[in-house]
């Protein structure tokens, strides 16, 4: 630098850092092309396999439903082809706007978008949320043009799940549903992310969801980088699900869920020989058709603020006192405690045992009864006297023996067994002794004593055939012959006698007579009182406060094929209860018959079980506007459901004080139904 | 010359050893373009050859501009494309907004792109009239850095940080030739290394600081910032070493690479046609910037000398660090690669600086023959 610059030595300078540039120049493209040949030849692999996993998509194909099918093999579930438009809220840009031009092309209530929100919110980002379904193809065609504007919504093509007796099936078969985020927490599969996917909610549905669900197929597609699908690479089909069959028989179920009517109660039919279950109707019900979009909050408070519980099956999780029609079971205990059929006991309309009298439901007394006249006439101070003879224990056993108290081995998600009390179990559930008014009322079906709708069946089908009859569900196809109770030919034959007397005899139900020839029903009334005769007469007054109509039957009496039992909540006694049981069995024996009588019935109420439903539905949603409590999602729902209907069965917290009084008639009701 | 060849003396002074690998750049991209359009002229590869057309005539014009002219005009270029740039800033200000051009009736000028020729030109015309003896002196690196850190501050406003870095550069070269100590360099890379986290946290914005990042570490903004260098290596290494084919590149065509006409024309290259036509696409630029380097070893005086090596380092610029970009190897800096992007700026900057080295190149023949005279 101290040498001084002349123009030659900075043009040596420039040569000298131009070739540096120069240099540098070539360094860099030389760098340049082996990072390229490191980036292309070298990790070429791994990134042809990245622009092949960006190029191509694999979307699922939700497989179709397996079929569920009644004993016949008729759809009981089904699918149906359908439009419908989902979203996916992670891939939407603007949610508000979606929405609100969603609710315009779909024409939305102000209703059915607030529900769309909610679902929104209530789903996981990645989520599918349905949006509508069963759409008619103007709707989805509008939808499908303006897509461009409104990503991450799905219109496609697919199935939907179809019952085609609606109503009639909801709570033996559940529903379906697009998973919830617990349950895709539960099962992590990106089937259950898949738009148009449903799952299992309830019932049956939720059971042998395995079964059902088949496998989904699969279409490779080349798309965008904004999700615009190119053209179709491969496709592979789903794989239906398996059926299952039923031994439901359809149209039974279906006729007994619309002759319930408007009463809150539920209808079991079983086949004696094979433990079949033929019928399993609950009602009120909804509608699962309805529910397979999410429940809209309209329906769902619908539904819940009813008093008759229309989430609850009855069948299974309605537990009553089983009333007079425990008394063929406590006379069973009594023959086989060695009671003599023909000893009578004086009824003076009460039985006096120590200070205290305890009344029968008939003031004016049976006068001499014996153990069929007691079954037929449902005399009470029979069983009171014979019951102190014995004890409790033996009734209790004979009770559990036929059936009470019993989970049986069916696919459903939730029995609730009831109780058969003893002295044992009063001591540890209570702290105390068991006393003769306690007797006397587990006598006549009523104190402590529960039992629900399936166990009642059961134990008609047991007292007819005197065999260990257990139910099932599933038709597997397989033969099946019960174990005997050890009974004797004599006394079988002696209760069928007095349980047909019942409706054929001098009994307390004649109008059950079959008006079918040849064939009679044998049976037994029950009236449940749920509160003490100071409060209510059971018959009038606020419907909570009604007595529980039963009746238990099997049919023919000699020869018992079909059994089966009704409960009428509320019914204000029996006689709401049998009438059901005759036209059921007719409707079994004699289709046309039984449909005649339903018609005139159906006339009076004002349509199908469907169309009252939905008149109902569309009543309260006019009265009731947007101000209603979003719907929970499913699965709180279930639960929901179970706790409320636990609380509403629990036993009571206090034991019983005293004897319950009957009130002094056995069949109310029977002359108001107009058959 | 032999009198053997009598091609007229047009023929023989057109300067054939740039327009023919320029040419052959230009249609490579054309046919790029082609398919970065989904397989269509319009709008890409037409106006890239219309623009290429229009450029490569104002670059000849400009080639027979004689040397005093470039030199008178030098600092009145310069001061005009600085007074462009205030402009765009304070219309920008008014705007509410940052602006980086100016609209002319239909041509939308970015004076930035016009500084870098321009800082080039005034260093050169600067050192020229610099008395040798000054070399050494204060007056050398004073005025020269005000020179470049101007406009620098300017663009970097707007902010443009790779123009602002491509000036820069551009400038540094022309010091570094021009023969100033080599101490002021290790100096200045000294104070570049201590200024440049300075500089991260404090001079860049936002969406610039995120770029470095991302680059630093592409998979920690892998649908963000570094989407686009993902994409860009997928896209190179999946074409592998002959390419998915012309109008195959599944990255490209289903756009998942962004921007696949402008700044990442190389990975859309690079995909349908592999590792054969990015060597193809090096060997040219290579050939271009040698003739540049030679034309500038070749120049008969200081100026020239000066202003060929500048025009050539600033082509250099974009293409390495547009290239380093889509191969990850620098952070995302909105550099396009010249000749081959689509965009009429970058287009622009880079015939005015093929015209003036045709310029040096034809005083360099024209010089010893008028001597001679």
């Amino acid at each position: 630098m101290e040498t001084p610059h002349t123009a030659s030595s900075l043009k040596d300078t420039f040569d000298r850092r131009s070739f540096v540039i120069g240099a540098g120049i070539g360094g860099v493209g030389v760098l340049l092309a082996a990072r390229m040949g490191y980036i292309a030849v070298a990790e070429n692999e791994r990134y042809a396999v990245e622009a092949e996993s960006n190029r191509v998509n694999l979307t699922l194909i939700p497989p179709r439903r397996g079929w569920i099918l009644d004993r016949n093999g008729s759809p009981l579930a089904s699918n149906r082809a359908d439009f419908r438009v989902d979203i996916v809220p992670e891939r939407v840009k603007d949610l508000d706007g979606t929405v609100t031009m969603l609710a315009d092309l779909l024409s939305f209530t102000e209703i059915e978008t607030q529900d769309l929100r909610d679902r929104l919110e209530a789903a996981a980002r990645f989520q599918v949320v349905p949006v509508q379904s069963g759409l008619d193809f103007e709707k989805f065609a509008a939808v499908s043009v303006r897509l461009p504007e409104l990503p991450g919504v799905i219109p496609q093509r697919a199935f939907s799940r179809y019952y085609p007796t609606g109503p009639s099936v909801g709570h033996l078969i559940g529903y379906v549903g697009a998973p919830s985020r617990e349950e895709y927490d539960e099962e992590p599969k990106p089937l259950l992310l898949t738009p148009g996917f449903k799952l299992g909610k309830d019932g049956l549905e939720k059971q042998f969801e395995q079964t059902l669900r088949g496998d989904p197929g699969a279409r490779r597609v080349e798309v965008t980088a904004s999700g615009r699908i190119v053209r179709d690479l491969e496709t592979r089909d789903d794989v239906q699900g398996q059926p299952v069959r039923l031994t439901i028989d359809g149209p039974l179920q279906d006729y007994a869920a619309r002759r319930l009517g408007h009463e809150s109660g539920s209808v079991v039919v079983m086949d004696c020989l094979s433990g079949d279950l033929l019928c399993m109707a609950s009602m009120p019900s909804f509608d699962p058709n309805s529910f397979s979009d999410g429940i809209g909050r309209i329906e769902y408070s619908m539904l819940s603020e009813n008093e008759r519980v229309p989430l609850r099956n009855k069948v299974l999780q309605g537990l009553y006192p089983p009333g007079s029609t425990v008394k063929p079971t406590v006379g069973m205990a009594l023959l086989g405690q060695g009671i003599d059929p023909d000893e009578t006991v004086f009824c003076g309309g009460g039985l006096r045992v120590g200070n205290r009298v305890f009344r029968c439901w008939n003031r004016r007394g049976h006068g001499h009864t014996d153990l069929a006249k007691a079954i037929y006439q449902s005399c009470d101070v029979y069983f009171y006297a014979m019951a102190q003879r014995t004890g409790m224990p033996p009734i209790a056993d004979a009770c559990k023996q036929y059936g009470m108290q019993q989970q049986f081995e069916l696919p459903v998600l939730n029995q609730f067994y009831g109780t058969v009390p003893d002295p044992e179990w009063k001591q540890r559930k209570y702290g105390r002794e068991w006393q003769a008014f306690d007797t006397v009322n587990a006598t006549i079906g009523q104190g402590y004593m529960l039992a629900n709708p399936l166990q009642l069946a059961v134990m008609a089908a047991r007292l007819a055939t005197a065999e260990m009859v257990e139910p099932r569900l599933i038709l597997d196809g397989s033969e099946r012959s019960f174990p005997g109770m050890g009974l004797s030919e004599e006394y079988k034959t002696y209760v069928r006698q007095a349980m047909s007397d019942v409706v054929n005899g001098p009994g307390t139900a004649g109008r059950a007579r079959l008006p079918v020839d040849d064939v009679l029903m044998a049976g037994k009334t029950g009236t449940a009182q749920v509160v003490g005769l100071n409060i209510s007469d059971g018959r009038t007054g606020p419907w909570e406060w009604r007595d529980h109509g039963l009746f238990i039957f099997f049919a023919p009496f000699d020869e018992p094929r079909y059994a089966g039992a009704v409960v009428i909540e509320h019914g204000g006694g029996s006689g709401a209860a049998y009438p059901v049981a005759r036209d059921v069995m007719t409707f079994m024996l004699n289709p046309q018959k039984g449909l005649e009588a339903l018609h005139r019935l159906e006339e009076q109420w004002g349509g199908t079980a469907q169309e009252r439903l939905d008149r109902q539905y569309l009543q309260y949603a006019n009265a009731a506007g947007v101000d209603l409590p979003p719907a929970p999602p499913p699965i709180t729902l279930a639960r929901e459901v179970d706790a409320e209907a636990r609380s509403a069965v629990a036993e009571p917290d206090a034991p019983s004080t005293d004897a319950v009084t009957p009130r002094d008639q056995a069949n109310p009701r029977a002359d108001e139904i107009n058959t | 010359m032999s009198q053997a060849v009598s091609l007229p003396r047009s023929i023989q002074e057109f300067p054939w050893r740039v327009v023919v690998p320029l040419v052959a750049l230009i249609a490579f991209g054309a046919a790029v373009l082609h398919s970065a359009a989904g397989g269509s002229f319009s709008p890409y590869a037409s106006s890239h050859i219309i623009r290429f057309g229009l450029f490569l005539i104002m670059a000849l014009v400009m080639s027979y501009f004689p040397q005093n002219w470039a030199k008178f005009a030098a600092f009145p270029v310069y001061i005009a494309v600085l007074l462009l740039l205030i402009a765009v800033e304070t219309i920008g200000a008014m705007g509410g907004g940052s602006q980086r051009w100016i609209e002319f009736g239909p041509m939308r000028l970015q004076p930035s792109e016009l500084m870098k020729p321009a800082i080039v030109l005034v260093l050169a015309a600067y050192f020229a009239s610099l008395p040798i003896g000054m070399i050494a002196s204060a007056r050398a690196i004073v005025i020269p850095a005000i020179l470049i850190a101007l406009p620098m501050g300017l663009v970097l406003m707007q902010p443009d940080l790779g123009t602002t870095l491509a000036i820069a550069f551009g400038g540094a070269v022309v010091l570094f030739l021009a023969g100033l100590s080599a101490k002021w360099f290790i100096g200045g890379g000294i104070a570049a290394l201590i200024a440049a986290p300075i500089a991260f946290f404090f001079g860049l914005a936002d969406y610039q600081q995120r770029r470095v990042t991302t680059f630093l570490d592409p998979e920690s903004d892998p649908l963000g910032a570094g989407y686009h260098i993902t994409q860009s290596k997928i896209a190179i290494g999946s074409g592998g070493l002959t390419g998915k084919g012309f109008g195959e590149g599944s990255q490209s065509q289903l756009d998942y690479l962004p921007e696949p006409h402008t700044d990442f024309v190389f990975a859309t290259m690079a995909e349908e046609w592999g590792l054969l036509g990015g060597l193809l696409v090096l060997l040219i630029f290579g050939m271009i910037l040698r003739w540049g380097l030679i034309v500038a070893r070749e120049a008969q005086d200081r100026f020239s000398r000066l202003l060929a090596a500048g025009m050539t380092a600033t082509i250099f610029f974009y293409v390495a660090v547009n290239l380093m970009m889509v191969m990850g190897m620098a952070p995302v800096v909105g550099i396009p690669l010249p000749f081959m992007s689509h965009g009429g700026s970058s287009m622009l900057t880079n015939m005015i600086c093929i015209g003036a080295l045709m310029m040096v190149e034809r005083w360099n023949r024209q010089r010893p023959s008028s001597e001679l005279s």
